[in-house]
């Protein structure tokens, strides 16, 4: 009997192998699609029973993991939730997550691929895996400032530091607290979402980076870009400027805002910024056609769908195929021509830097549990918008607006300022956005901005950007400035 | 000639000592860390837990240096390692159960208990039990004492169904699952019967395909033991219960007979009838589906019968990944039935990959180390009784390992020493009693044999008394 025991000792080592063999598939090679199946719940509570890093603005936790006496260990905490909602997103369980804690969840959960021997060595010393730090560009007084100048009003800032791509204030309002979508009582967290989903404005939408409206006169930068780049004008060529421009192949027709001329006819290209012309430059953007405007607007950043910085935004928008009335209406930034805050931001900074447009970043650094920096964003050309000729012309025009033309609200004493202001047509019947985008100081700029107040705010159809929008803008550039 | 001396054989008591030590420690390590990794601290008892885990372990051991001085002396240890392992594993479950509201807990309380009661058991069959030979008179009473061990939860008033299985027998405030008992009475039965019958049911019948088939009229017990699986499986819907027991049989049969004729036919009739009973009964087919289906969201959420259980253990598993999350870290008590069906998903997940790996590897040997004991033990029903014995453990081991980790259907097994159980700890620690016992006789030096030792010389190995029987002699 020995022979059969033998063989039957023998069929044992090889069930014993098909066993580890089973264990192996199940813990090696499948490990990472099971952890990774929506069902199963143990992820989640890994990662909510981890320390999760925090997100800091200068120094500071805005949102950071708190011990607490419940099945899930830590819960997520924000202070100033509201100020910073549009950064931060939010962590839930219920919920899910959005902007920075979803887009950098492999680094604040400690999972990155980066973070790969911070966890090994985690696991050899014992140690409780925290998840890094991510260290935001954000200035707190800018932020402030921006959320401060909103108030009530819908609408969103973006301040760029143009020389990097740093954003250094993001703010979407109406905001929200993401204190009550993290908690860890379903039916509170349910509720808040409902609540907040179902609330005028879209709080959770951010509109700095999430929406696009049409940028209305802001985009007559990029129309005078397009202009100067192509070689035939510069701030002193003259353009016609009537009261009403008819458009060719249709009934339509445009006038200036107010209804009345524009000092001047023909209008050289610096007073028609400066004044905003809305005549001058429809017929500037057919004289230049389509396709140059559209290779210009690309230029600063349109049409670009794959922009994250590192959260997804928008894609700000030049119309694909236009005829001669849709061109005209599109260089003044009507028509189907829609734009983020952050991308005319861009525009701004992209001029500031003499053309040279920066990547907008939000993420300065990855900071591992035990401080080490894992990553650093370095700044990067994202593209070269316009010459530097074309950026000291424009600037120069720019200059125009804040010191004698529509944008004077925007003054500071002792700083020179640059800017262009926007009133945007949208919805029949409804006000118009009110824009203004800037930078300062206008010699060495340290700071371009944009501002959007959704249906002219608390001003309604008395509303320009001048009005509404550029005192918002003026109280960001202070605050980065210092003043 | 004029003395005769026995041949010095290393008894391996000493080596038993240590192994036993080294078992001890990986129990109560597991134990301290458990309390560590839970609540940051070492357990309060943990002087009480190591006292009672080291005297039942050392209880055993005396009890083998005074009865059985030549047993096996890493079957012990095993044994120990894996109760040890698998009690740390309840504890931790229990610590973790107690903070839920309404959840039983307490669990490793009892199999402590049970622990010592199986201890207790397993010492008195080797105080008792002089020599094995002895179970071969009780072979038809094994039978009988078996098939009613098998029935006993099929009676009214006795059984109880339990999540589906009827696998429960309760006889007063004790329940108990009698399958378990009754693989030991049918191994005792199988080896008396077949080392009766061996020569007859090894008689060539017609050549098949180039397979010895077996002559028609000795295919009786085989069809009889196959009918009783297939009612266990059917009536009692214990598909783990009836796999076990024939598988068992039909391993034996071969051992008996040598015809592989007899495996072939064993798992014809095996595979036949569960995919009849598959199509024919709705909840051996559920078994089936949530297996080759596991991940369907249909099938996932089906309740009863889905593969919840078994996703969320394979998750588990996968998320303790290569080095697990150590012991108290992870959250094994998301998989229902942790402590029981699912230890082995409980361990992998906190002792990850690497310690599923050494678990496995100390059951491998285990049943190893019962198969060789069944080579070296000279007489046919002891070979056959530790043969069948070491690898019921085994299968048993493969079927519930296997099944959590979805190598083949799920079943409602319990791993050996490692799952909360008392009927499945106390039969086991019978087996391995059993075995030690066998074992003892193998490799006990044979009484009458001298060793030819010239003066200073090399000892001249005895002369084999057997030579048909030489691999059963003693290293």
């Amino acid at each position: 009997m020995n022979q059969p025991l033998r063989r039957l000792a023998t069929v044992v080592i090889v069930m014993f192998v098909a066993l580890m063999a089973g264990a192996t598939w199940v813990q090696f090679a499948q490990a990472k699609d099971l952890n990774a199946d929506p069902r199963n719940a143990r992820t989640l509570y890994r990662e909510f029973g981890n320390a999760r890093g925090p997100i800091v603005v200068q120094g500071k936790a805005v949102a950071e993991s708190v011990k607490v006496d419940d099945p899930f260990q830590y819960q997520r905490r924000y202070s100033d939730g509201e100020l910073y909602s549009a950064v931060t997103g939010f962590y839930s369980i219920v919920n899910g997550s959005t902007e920075l804690e979803y887009a950098e969840n492999d680094n604040l959960t400690g999972r990155s691929d980066q973070l790969f021997f911070t966890r090994v060595r985690d696991l050899l010393t014992g140690r409780q895996p925290e998840g890094a730090a991510v260290e935001t560009t954000l200035n707190r007084a800018a932020q402030k400032a921006a959320f401060e100048g909103l108030g009530d009003q819908e609408g969103a800032v973006v301040a760029i530091e143009p020389a990097t791509g740093r954003i250094l204030a993001l703010v979407s309002t109406p905001g929200y607290d993401p204190n009550d979508l993290a908690s860890h009582s379903s039916k509170k967290a349910s509720s808040a979402y409902a609540r907040l989903r179902d609330e005028d404005g879209n709080p959770l939408r951010s509109n700095a980076t999430r929406e696009t409206y049409p940028p209305g006169s802001t985009f007559k930068l990029v129309t005078a870009a397009a202009a100067l780049e192509s070689g035939e004008y510069d701030e002193t060529s003259e353009i016609p400027a009537p009261v009403r421009l008819d458009l060719p192949q249709s009934t339509a027709s445009i006038g200036n805002f107010g209804g009345g001329g524009c000092g001047a006819n023909p209008i050289t290209l610096a007073q028609a910024l400066r004044v905003s012309c809305n005549t001058a430059f429809a017929q500037l953007g057919m004289d230049l056609g389509d396709d140059a405007l559209r290779e210009q607007a690309q230029r600063f950043g349109f049409d670009d769908a794959d922009l994250t910085i590192p959260m997804g935004t928008a894609t700000s928008h030049f119309p694909a195929d236009a005829n001669a009335p849709q061109t005209a209406q599109s260089a003044i930034g009507q028509f189907d021509v829609a734009a983020t805050p952050l991308q005319m931001a861009m525009v701004s900074a992209a001029i500031a830097n003499g053309g040279r447009l920066m990547t907008p970043y939000v993420v300065d650094r990855v900071r591992a549990a035990d401080l080490s920096v894992v990553s650093e964003t370095k700044p990067s050309l994202l593209s070269t918008a316009v010459s530097p000729g074309t950026a000291s012309a424009l600037k120069e025009m720019m200059l125009g607006v804040v010191e004698s033309g529509t944008g004077t609200a925007a003054k500071i004493s002792g700083v020179q300022v640059a800017g262009k202001t926007g009133t945007a047509q949208n919805a029949e019947g409804q006000a118009p956005h009110a824009w203004f985008t800037a930078f300062a100081p206008a010699d060495k700029p340290q700071v371009a901005v944009a501002v959007i107040v959704e249906h002219g705010g608390s001003a309604g159809n008395e509303a320009t950007g001048g009005r509404v929008a550029a005192p918002i803008a003026r109280a960001v550039i202070e605050a980065v400035l210092n003043k | 000639m004029t003395t005769i001396e026995p041949h010095r054989v290393r008894a391996g008591r000493g080596s038993e000592l240590g192994l036993l030590l080294l078992a001890l420690m990986v129990g109560i390590g597991a134990y301290a860390l458990v309390g560590l990794g839970v609540e940051g601290e070492v357990p309060a008892d943990v002087v009480g837990y190591s006292t009672g885990l080291t005297a039942l372990a050392l209880l055993m051991h005396v009890v083998l240096r005074w009865r059985a001085p030549y047993a096996d002396p890493v079957i012990l240890p095993l044994t120990v390692g894996l109760n040890g392992v698998g009690l740390a594993m309840i504890y931790r479950l229990d610590l973790a159960y107690a903070a839920k509201p309404n959840h039983d807990s307490g669990f490793a309380g009892r199999q402590l208990a049970w622990t010592a009661i199986s201890v207790a058991l397993a010492a008195a069959v080797l105080i008792l039990l002089r020599d094995h030979r002895t179970l071969r008179r009780y072979t038809y009473t094994a039978m009988v004492v078996g098939l009613g061990l098998v029935a006993l939860p099929l009676v009214p008033g006795i059984g109880q169904q339990i999540n589906g299985a009827r696998i429960w027998a309760h006889i007063g405030p004790i329940g108990m699952q009698p399958a378990e008992f009754a693989k030991i009475a049918l191994a005792v039965f199988f080896a008396g019967y077949l080392v009766t019958h061996r020569d007859t049911l090894a008689l060539a019948g017609s050549k098949v395909l180039g397979l010895q088939l077996p002559r028609a009229r000795d295919l009786g017990p085989i069809i009889i033991v196959w009918a009783a699986s297939l009612a266990v499986l059917v009536f009692e819907r214990d598909l783990g219960t009836s796999l076990l027991l024939f598988g068992m049989f039909v391993a034996m049969l071969y051992l008996a007979t040598e015809r592989l004729s007899w495996v072939v036919i064993g798992l014809l009739l095996f595979v036949g009838g569960a995919a009849l009973a598959a199509t024919a009964f709705s909840h051996v087919g559920a078994r089936f589906e949530a297996w080759l289906h596991a991940f369907d969201p249909d099938v996932y959420g089906r309740s009863p019968g889905g593969s919840g259980q078994l996703v969320q253990g394979l998750f588990g598993m996968a998320g303790g990944g290569l080095f697990g999350t150590g012991l108290g870290q992870g959250r094994p008590d998301m998989v229902p039935y942790a402590e029981s069906d699912f230890i082995v998903a409980s361990l992998g997940e906190e002792l990850g990959l690497t310690g599923l790996m050494a678990l496995l590897m100390i059951s491998l040997v285990l049943a190893e180390r019962g198969l060789r004991t069944a080579i070296g033990v000279r007489d046919g029903f002891g070979k056959l009784l530790a043969g069948g014995l070491a690898f019921v453990v085994a299968f048993q081991t493969f079927v519930v390992v296997g099944g959590v980790t979805r190598l083949i259907p799920l079943t409602g097994l319990t791993t050996p020493f490692l799952a909360y159980g008392g009927s499945s700890l106390l039969a086991n620690w019978v087996i391995v009693a059993l075995l030690l016992r066998i074992s003892n006789d193998a490799r006990r030096p044979a009484p009458v044999v001298s060793a030819l030792t010239p003066a200073g010389g090399i000892p001249v190995p005895a002369p084999q008394d057997d030579p048909t029987e030489r691999f059963g002699r003693v290293r």
